[in-house]
């Protein structure tokens, strides 16, 4: 998977045995040396972590599936089973519930990184577009996991999120029944649910051995952004072990005491009372809401007055992502030096951060409680409704009209040669 | 053997280049049999088609109340109207997606009994009775509001709660599906 010069020598007889059949110990040797920008910050660190979290889910998983039954009739008690009766089970179940929101909490934050930091310009398009079909995967992973306790929300989010399908004119229906596997969400669609989210993690994993490879071919981008020169090779960059594993370590304690204080101390608090109550396909509950990571999604399909306009702009808002590189027409990558695009992407996170609390309300409630306002079209203007589409518009803005306009209009700070001169230039400065 | 190796001219197909397709044809082909048993077998199971339909005895519904039995695994609302919902529908009769009059949705001589599939048009939440702004139903997920002939009048829904294929077997049962 590296591309740099080996150094790994063989020094017993069995490594040298080994190395002429299965270089298995130089590919290992060579992965941790891997020559690594040494300004990366903290930012960096959530690729380990999230390489962490997706461990944890599969270990965690594959322990609850040895107990948990995919069966109408014997789900929701299986979960209980596992909760009350099965030893350490409540500890594995809620690391594995509440490990799927860190694993949500890490992704959105290294996305994030990539994107101020500019880390989708070439060379590195494969790596963003491979990482946007593993947070895709996520996605769909996470949804068919929350289906299989069968309690309320289970059932009540399976048949909405099934239903968006059902909007695609004419093809829609067939899909939706040969999805389900019968007229409504019932045992066949468990069964499937159930199987499908066993396999998918391990899809994930392909795609993440994908996502290295491609990462480790174009080289790490870095805070300053500019490509390092063959010759600053050696003055620029640090092997990653020891340099990067420590830190990344340092950095996945963090996250553990994070990961930690909600599965000792406040294991339900991401997720939904109303799931520890059997599924009834005759009662939806009062209010229904997905997970706190789908809300942003779930507003913009809310936003739209029409059932398939609502759904296209949903999946419009994932689609989007994978052509990102070719829509910021910027040759600067890092936010650092282009001021002006650093106030839209402060927007733009705000704007998500609304999204997700616009995704949690009722459409009709009042913004600001008590403030006279008017009917627009379909819904007061003082209304979630509203706001959601205003957020809606500006996250599709950002992306198709902000990003390539602001980077041919902008002018951007000037550029140093090297990741040292910043660090270097300060220095003097501090001195004279 | 020998003419089988000539080369076409300018391009002209060759005895090789219609192996070419005709056995990259049959691999498509080939391979189509094979995942179409994978695709299918996610379809409806034979015991899940066999459940197709139920009878049920109208004489359970009271005047203004509605009845909700399961049939194929989803809501059905088995709604009795009373005289004064009845009433309020003659006077606002074409409404809906599809512009529908209520007697297009009920039996002929049984125009007090409504029934209707119990989920949403929408996104198939199952609407509460007695509540929303027209005397029918009030979806509580995205505020969709039916009348009490199951048509949609306000919010998301895109059509009228739908009539499934039912009919009086006696005057007292009717059977669904």
């Amino acid at each position: 998977m590296s591309d740099h010069e080996s150094t790994y020598v063989p020094k017993t007889a069995v490594e040298k045995w080994l190395d002429t059949r299965l270089p298995i110990v130089r590919f290992g040797a060579d992965y941790m040396s891997l020559p690594t920008p040494k300004n990366l910050n903290y930012w960096w660190t959530f690729g380990g972590i999230l390489a962490l979290c997706l461990a944890t889910q599969i270990a965690t998983g594959i322990v609850l599936a040895m107990h948990y039954v995919p069966n109408t009739e014997l789900a929701f008690a299986s979960v209980e089973r596992i909760m009350r009766d099965v030893n350490g089970g409540d500890l594995i179940r809620y690391t594995h519930a509440n490990g799927a929101s860190m694993f949500f909490v890490a992704v959105y934050l290294h996305m994030l990184r990539g994107l101020y930091y500019g880390s989708y310009k070439a060379p590195r398009e494969m790596i963003w577009i491979v990482g946007c079909v593993i947070f895709f995967l996520m996605i769909a992973t996470a949804f068919l996991g929350y289906v299989l306790p069968w309690g309320q929300m289970s059932y009540w989010g399976a048949e909405v999120i099934t239903n968006l399908i059902g909007a695609i004119p004419g093809i829609g229906e067939p899909i939706l029944i040969w999805l389900r596997g019968g007229p409504a969400i019932d045992n066949a669609t468990l069964n499937r649910f159930f199987s499908l989210h066993y396999l998918l993690p391990f899809v994930i994993a392909g795609c993440v051995v994908l996502h290295l490879w491609a990462l480790h071919h174009a080289g790490q981008n870095n805070p300053v952004g500019i490509l390092i020169p063959k010759d600053r090779q050696k003055k620029d960059m640090v092997p990653f072990h020891p340099y990067f594993t420590v830190k990344d370590g340092f950095a996945i304690i963090l996250f553990l005491m994070l990961f930690a204080t909600f599965v000792f101390f406040m294991p339900n608090a991401l997720g939904h009372a109303d799931n520890y109550i059997p599924a009834n396909p005759l009662q939806t509950p009062a209010h229904i809401v997905p997970e706190w990571y789908m809300l942003p999604f779930y507003a913009i399909l809310r936003a739209v007055p029409d059932k398939f306009g609502g759904v296209l702009a949903m999946f419009g808002a994932i689609g989007v992502l994978f052509v990102l590189p070719w829509l910021d027409r910027s040759k600067v990558r890092s936010m650092r030096y282009r001021p002006t695009m650093r106030v839209f992407f402060l927007i733009f996170v705000a704007v998500g951060l609304i999204l997700g609390w616009c995704g949690a309300q009722l459409p009709d409630a009042q913004v600001i409680p008590g403030m006279p306002s008017f009917t627009l079209v379909d819904g007061k203007l003082n209304s979630y409704l509203w706001l959601t589409r205003f957020a809606t518009l500006y996250y599709f803005a950002f992306f198709l009209v902000i990003l390539p306009l602001v980077g041919l209009k902008e002018k951007p700070l000037p550029i140093p040669a090297t990741i040292s001169e910043p660090v270097l230039s300060g220095a003097e400065e501090q001195k004279g | 053997m020998a003419e089988s190796v000539v080369e076409g001219e300018g391009g002209d197909a060759t005895r090789r280049d219609f192996i070419h397709i005709a056995a990259g044809a049959a691999a498509v082909g080939a391979g189509a049999m094979v995942v179409w048993p994978l695709i299918n077998q996610m379809n409806p199971a034979a015991d899940t088609l066999a459940l197709a339909s139920i009878e049920f005895d109208m004489t359970k519904v009271q005047e203004g109340q509605q009845v909700v039995i399961k049939w194929q695994g989803k809501p059905v609302f088995v709604r009795y109207r009373s005289a004064a919902e009845l009433q309020k529908l003659q006077a606002e009769p074409n409404e809906g997606k599809p512009v529908q009059p209520d007697s297009a949705r009920t039996k002929e001589g049984h125009g007090q009994y409504l029934v209707v599939l119990g989920n949403c048009t929408h996104l198939g939440c199952v609407p509460t009775f007695g509540t929303g702004d027209y005397g029918g139903w009030f979806c509580p997920c995205h505020g969709s509001h039916y009348d009490a002939s199951g048509r949609i009048r306000k919010g998301p829904a895109p059509l009228n709660l739908v009539v499934p294929e039912y009919e009086f077997v006696s005057d007292t049962r009717i059977k669904i599906g």
